[in-house]
Formats: C-alpha cells, structure tokens, sequence
C-alpha cells in the first residue's frame, strides 16, 4: 500500500468496541468505519437493536435481519452476537474492551455497570480507553431512567412545538429529530478525544445526553426566554425575516414548491418571474412590512398562481430570476435528485438478507480523501467467529464452549 | 487557577461564516480550539438577527449573536478590499481550519479560495458550507432554510395530511450543516495529523437535511413506496395493513407523546400504562379484547391498535402533563411532555446535571443564562463559557501582537474602513 493509501484509510488500525444500539451511538462507529477502522457491533438476538425489528422489512417480512431501518448507521462494521447477560459472554466483551481504542454504549445509565464493564472497570481493563455513553437525558440526574426514543427527546427539548400551525396541535418534525442533532456533536467530541488521546496519550469517559445536545440547536430561543420571557411556538410556514416565504401547490396531486423572498429585491424578481401580474404592484405588497401585513392575502394570490405550474419548471423559472425556490421532493423524487446524485448522498452495497440497497453518506466531501464502502450492514452475528478467532485468537474449542454455553446468540 | 486542558487546545480557526455557518467553529471553540470571528467593519450582518437583548435592536445586543458566537474572539476586516485581502492571507498562515459560508465561487474571486490559501499555508483545512455543494446542477441555486429543507426531501414528511408541509419555525438546516461541517473539519485535521496537508472540505446543508429522512428512504428504496406526512401520526408498513401509529396525545394542559410501540421496551411501557390505568380503576377492557401480549407489533391488527390508541388517548386527556411525566419516569412508560420553550428553561433534569451557565456581560451589567456544556467528559470537561466577542474586540491582540501591525498601520487600516 501507498502512504496516500494509507492515508485515505486514515483510521485504518483503529479499534472500536460498538456496544450501542439505536441512532445516536452506531453513527459513531460509522463514521470511523468509513475511514478505515475495525468496528465490532457487539449485539444479541436475547435483546436485539430496536431498529432491527423496526419496518421497513424485506419482503415485508419481519426478521432481525430484513429491517433497512437498522443498516444506515451500521455499514463497514461487524457484528458479534454475544449475550450479555452471560457471564461467559461478558469475559468475552471484556477481551474486546482491552482490545478497543474507542468504546461505546447507549443503554440505560446503570446497565454497564451492571455487567461489570462500566467506565470505572473498563479502565482498570485498558487505561487509554476512550468510552463513551449517549443515553437520552445523561447518566446522572432525576430523569437519568426515562426510557424513550429521539422522538420524545425532540418534544422535552421544544423542538417538537416549533413545528406545526399557531392554530393546531404540533406537528413535530418526522423521526426522532433529537437523534439527528446529537448525532452530530456525539461524532464530534469522539474525534476530539482521539486527537486528544494522540497528543496526551489520555482517554477519558464522555457522557453525552441527547437533550443537552439537543438544545444547543435553539441556543438563541432560549436566550429569549432567558432574558425576555417570552417562548418560541409554531407559526406555520412564515419567516421573521422574509415575505412572501411558504410552500405553495403545484400542477397535479400533492406537488408543492418552496419559495423564499429575503428582501425588496428579490421581491422585485419574483413579481419579474410571475409576469408582474396587476396585484405584485399594489403598494400594500411594496416593502416588507406591508408585505407581513397582508401576508395570507398574498399566500393565497401566489398559490392561485403557482398551481397552474408544474414544480420542477417553476424551480428552475425562479431560479434563474434568483429568487430561491425548491421542489418539496418525495422520497422517490429525491432518490433520483440530480445534485445528491453529483455528490453522491447515497451509495448501493449489497446486504445478506435484503440484496443491493442505499447508504447514506454524510453532508461533506473531501477533496483528499473518501469514505471507504466495502460491506453492507451486518447480519446479527455474521462475524461472531471471525471476531472470536482472528481477533482475540480463542481456539476452536474455546468457541465451542461458549456456543455450548448459549453465550454466543 | 483553573490548569485543566481542553480537548482542541492549541488549533486556531478562521470564522469567516455568516448566519448560517456560525454554529459550526462553535462546535470547535467550546471544545477549547481559539476561534476568530472575521467580521465586516461595523458589524457581522449576523448581529441584525433576533431576537434582541431586552428588545433593544442593536449591533451589540443580538441573542442570535450572543448564542452562535460565545467562545469566539472577533476581529474587523473586510476582505472585499485588496488590504483585507492580504490580510487575511497573513492570517490564513497562522491558523489550522477556516470556516466560510459564502457561495460557490466567492471566495475564489476574492483569491481567498482554498486553491490560493493552500498556497500559502498547505496545513490549512479550509471547510466551506453551502446550500448545495461547490459543484453540480444546482452549485448556483439559491438556498434558504426552507428550499434546502424541501430539496433534502424532509419537508414532505412534516405537516398534517390535509395541510401543505410545513418546517420548523426556526432555521435548523443550516446548523445539521454546521455539524456535518465541524466533523468534517475534524477528519480532515486526522488526514492532516498523518499526512501533513491540508484539504478542503465541502459541506452540503441539502445533503446534511438528507439524514432526518430515515427510514422514508429505506421506504422506497426496498419497497418502491412513498411514505407521506401524518402530523403527529406515523404510518407503519405491517404485514397485516398499515398501522396509524400516534405520537402526540392532548392532556389537560398542552400535549405529551406517547409511544405505543412493540420490542421488549414497548412491551415494559405498554404494561406499565396498564397497570398505572388499572390502579386509577380506568376502564381498560378494550385493551384486552385485542388480545395483544404488548410486544410484537405483528400480532395486533391496525385495528385493533387504533382501539388501544383510543382508550390511552382519553386517560391521558383528563391528567396534566407534569403528573403524565412524573408518572412515566417512575413506571417506565415511555411517554414525555411536548415542552414548551418556557417548561424547558425549568426542566428539573437539565438544573440538576448544571447544564445552563451563566455568563458575565458587563457591558450590559446583567448575567445571562446560556445553555452550556453538552457533554460531561472526565479528562477535559466543556467548561469555558464566555460571552461573544463584541465587534472587533480583539482587534489590537491580533493586529498589533500577531501581525506586529504598529499602531500608525492599524490606525490607516481602520481610516481606509478595512478594519
């Protein structure tokens, strides 16, 4: 190999002991997969990975592994089936955290603790190790044992009230939104602590709780509160800043454009685009403020418009007159969107049980190096022996035993 | 005094970011690196944001700023004119990331690009952030919050069926690019550590937003259907129909969401809820004609769901949501309020774990609460909390000790307005 091979798979070495399960956790593990290094999920079929037994499935047949919920975080990893509440299993799970570089676990706060392989013991096993735990609201604190998905974290946040009508109960967001934020500053802080532990040559123990980091995304909303007392709530599709600024019906069924207007310019431009229809040039639409005034007469003139018009065409139409403007694309439309194709946002790898099917890549791409894709998702336990015997180097017999032992399910 | 290190001690970082990309060196600067805030003479555009101190709209006064920027310094500079220009070259040699959000092509006309700063200093991880990406069909497109969030295909999964899709009523695309952009910036920094060159990182926020779409992709991509918005309902392709999942339930004074959910965890928050309704004599035979055993999701029909739905729906509807979430936390029912900004800003949990801080602003002769460390590490806890720099606070320690500018430069750079 090249050293710019080598650098391209720059984690390739690095050792991972994956013990979460969900969201939040494995993204981890997936990102330092996608660079190179070895990533062990350690799972069991006694207490699967929700997401495992979450739809979609193949075929519309559940099983452990059909869920294409469950594969996007886990790609370029391997899976040890492994019981944790085997004691033999545990020695096992040990081994692998005396291996590890990185180590972590999004279970209930206590769980760990538990088997005897929380922070305080997993150091004893391996000093440097770099441990973290991701859990909803932290591993300390009254509501430390709130057992839930991202989903309600998005509500406890705020975040889920800030979407919707003023006049109707909250919509929320689709999915588990918290995970979508914490996600992000958990990855972050990993990738400190290893070029923290590179220079110091110190690990250390990260608690991450996906509430907390969940509301450093309405910083400047709780500053209002704060210090104005006042609480953010829903206000439909409106802007404070910007008029007109909604999503307005298309040509057909269900087709829907996006459009903002940040300014008096682009206000400008867009009457430009429309044609300058008699009612653009009332002056109550003239400035921003009129415009805020009258916004749902103008919603509703601008939606007669827009209607008459296929999506995709008014894109492009307000586009080029420089007025931003979105198809609201469907699944399968955005499966097929040109520019996440030129990035590409996904790439095809073909899994076990469920055949080719799409992985997602992150939001940024380098122009020196590239994420490495050679495996699909795991099957529960596909690598249990090549875990067992190519890397903590058990006999044949030793395998055995623990199989015999039903430790290894 | 305080000898603790902090995780990124040491790195240095450019801000050259306008609203959009300002929360990602934010990741960077709470993690300890020492982050510049570049802004324009007179004032980053971003100061112009809301809400407003006290609502004093004023340059000085912007909680947008105050949240987006603490941990930062900030220098003047305006990098349109050819002085500024050299300027930030100079100061491109001395720092290790630069965040801009400018678009496509900008900075290159400036000769700030990546092309000519790596020039200067191959070390440089230089991370940018746009709507789109730096190439391809819509490189030039206009982004805004909402037409990003509609292109990543989210938008279509938000909103009541009968109404249009609807996103958050705050700007949230751009900081899921932030994010993606700060960990970028820290994978190009451990290519550097083993190779010694920089690189340029080019952050997406249509492809950041593509992410929240979940399991809508995998919908389609194995199964060639498109999943459509239900408010705050879910669809769920079962074998035996579709089930109408529910999420959020009115109570006596706002909403919580509950989940009625299969697996082991649903099973233990299922029983949970029946046992708290038979102990409040809640009338819970509807719950046992659907013979469900609580768990697996496959051995209830849609109808018989939507049964189940119903009677926890009028439980729920006659409590408050403090007594729903206290009850929840102590029975494990996986239920919790839909919060208010307000009910947020007194949650117990966040008081108890010391998540807020509070930050001196003398200027202002107030202390404000901020939202503070979110993570709790051992070895190098998040712990600096500082307020954001006022316009071109660090003007003179950046000027006149890094650049060694005398102070008859600075004073010509400011009469010229480049600082």
């Amino acid at each position: 190999m090249t050293k710019q091979d080598d650098a391209r798979m720059m984690f390739s070495g690095l050792k991972v002991a994956d013990l979460c399960w969900v969201g939040v956790g494995p993204i981890v593990g997936r990102i330092l997969a996608d660079f190179g290094a070895t990533v062990i999920r350690i799972e069991s079929s006694t207490r699967p990975d929700p997401l495992r037994t979450m739809p979609p499935f193949k075929d519309n047949i559940p099983g452990l592994n059909r869920s294409a919920f469950y594969t996007g975080p886990n790609c370029n990893k391997r899976s040890l089936a492994l019981n944790l509440s085997h004691p033999k299993a545990r020695e096992v799970a040990k081994k692998l955290i005396a291996w590890a570089d990185v180590m972590g676990e999004s279970f209930g706060p206590g769980v760990m603790e538990k088997w005897g392989m929380g922070y305080s013991e997993a150091k004893k096993i391996n000093p440097e190790i770099i441990y973290y735990s991701t859990c909803m609201q932290g591993q300390t604190g009254p509501h430390k044992n709130f057992r839930g998905f991202g989903l309600h974290m998005a509500g406890l946040s705020g975040l889920y009230q800030l979407l919707g009508w003023p006049d109707r109960e909250p919509v929320g967001p689709y999915g588990a939104f918290s995970d979508f934020i914490a996600w992000l500053w958990m990855r972050a802080v990993v990738l400190a602590a290893l070029d923290y532990k590179r220079r110091t040559g110190k690990g250390q123990y990260i608690d991450l709780s996906q509430l907390e980091a969940t509301m450093h995304f309405l910083g400047p909303l709780l500053l209002e509160y704060n210090v104005n007392r006042r609480s953010a709530s829903r206000m439909g599709n409106a802007d404070q800043y910007s008029c007109p600024h909604g999503v307005f019906p298309c040509l057909g069924k269900e087709n829907w454009i996006a459009i903002a207007v940040e300014n008096d310019d682009e206000w400008m431009s867009f009457c430009k685009a429309l044609g300058n229809p008699v009612w653009t040039q009332d002056p109550k639409f003239a400035t921003f403020p009129s415009r805020k005034v009258n916004e749902s007469e103008l919603n509703k003139l601008i939606g007669e418009w827009t209607r008459q018009y296929d999506a995709f065409y008014l894109m492009n139409h307000f586009q080029s007159h420089r007025v931003g403007a979105g198809v609201v694309l469907k699944p399968s439309q955005a499966h097929e969107d040109p520019q996440l194709a030129h990035r590409p946002a996904r790439v095809t790898l073909v899994h076990g049980e469920i055949g080719p099917h799409s992985y997602s890549t992150t939001g940024t791409n380098f122009s020196k190096m590239s994420p490495r894709f050679w495996r699909a998702a795991p099957l529960l336990g596909e690598d249990t022996h090549w875990v067992l015997n190519e890397v903590l180097k058990l006999s044949e017999k030793e395998i055995a035993n623990l199989k015999a032992a039903e430790a290894l399910k | 005094m305080n000898t603790t290190k902090r995780l990124l001690e040491g790195y240095r970082v450019l801000d050259l970011t306008d609203e959009k990309g300002l929360l990602a060196s934010r990741f960077l600067a709470d993690m300890g690196a020492e982050v510049i805030k570049v802004e324009k003479p007179g004032g980053d555009d971003a100061r112009r944001i809301g809400p407003f101190y006290k609502d004093q709209v004023d340059l000085e006064k912007s909680l947008f700023w105050f949240a987006l920027c603490m941990n930062k310094k900030s220098i003047t500079l305006d990098i349109t004119k050819k002085e500024g220009q050299g300027i930030l070259r100079q100061l491109s040699r001395k720092v290790d990331f630069l965040f801009e959000s400018s678009p496509s092509g900008y900075m290159a006309s400036l000769e700030l690009g990546y092309e000519e700063l790596s020039q200067i200093n191959r070390q440089l991880v230089y991370v940018s952030i746009t709507p789109f990406g730096q190439s391809g069909p819509y490189r030039d497109f206009k982004g805004p919050d909402i037409v990003v969030w509609a292109l990543s295909g989210f938008l279509h999964l938000c909103g009541d069926p009968e109404k249009p899709p609807v996103r958050f009523s705050f700007p949230l695309a751009y900081f899921l690019a932030c994010g993606e952009a700060s960990i970028g910036a820290l994978l190009a920094h451990h290519y550097r550590v083993l190779t010694g060159e920089g690189q340029w990182v080019d952050t997406s926020a249509q492809n950041a937003c593509v992410w929240p779409t979940m399991d809508s992709r995998a919908l389609w991509d194995i199964f060639h259907k498109d999943q459509e918005r239900a408010g705050g309902r879910r669809y769920r392709e079962m074998p035996s129909g579709v089930m109408q999942m529910r999420f959020v339930y009115p109570c006596r004074d706002g909403y919580v969401q509950l989940y009625i959910w299969g697996g082991k965890m649903g099973e233990a928050s299922n029983k949970a809820l029946q046992a708290w309704m038979e102990e409040e004599k809640f009338d819970i035979s509807g719950f046992k004609q659907t013979g469900w055993p609580f768990g697996d999701l496959g051995k209830i029909t849609p109808d018989g769901y939507a049964k189940v739905v119903d009677i926890a729906s009028t439980f729920i509807a006659q409590r408050a949501k403090e007594e729903l979430y206290e009850e929840a936390l102590k029975r494990g029912i996986m239920l919790a309020p839909v919060s208010t900004i307000e009910d947020v800003c007194h949650n117990r949990q966040l008081r108890e774990r010391g998540f807020w801080v509070d930050v001196r602003h003398d200027e202002l002769s107030d202390t404000l609460r901020y939202p503070g460390p979110w993570a709790k590490l051992t070895e190098t806890p998040l712990e600096r909390w500082e307020r954001a720099p006022r316009i071109g606070e660090h003007n003179n320690d950046i000027y006149r000790g890094e650049l060694n500018m005398s102070p008859n430069e600075l004073g010509y750079l400011m009469r010229l307005g480049v600082i």
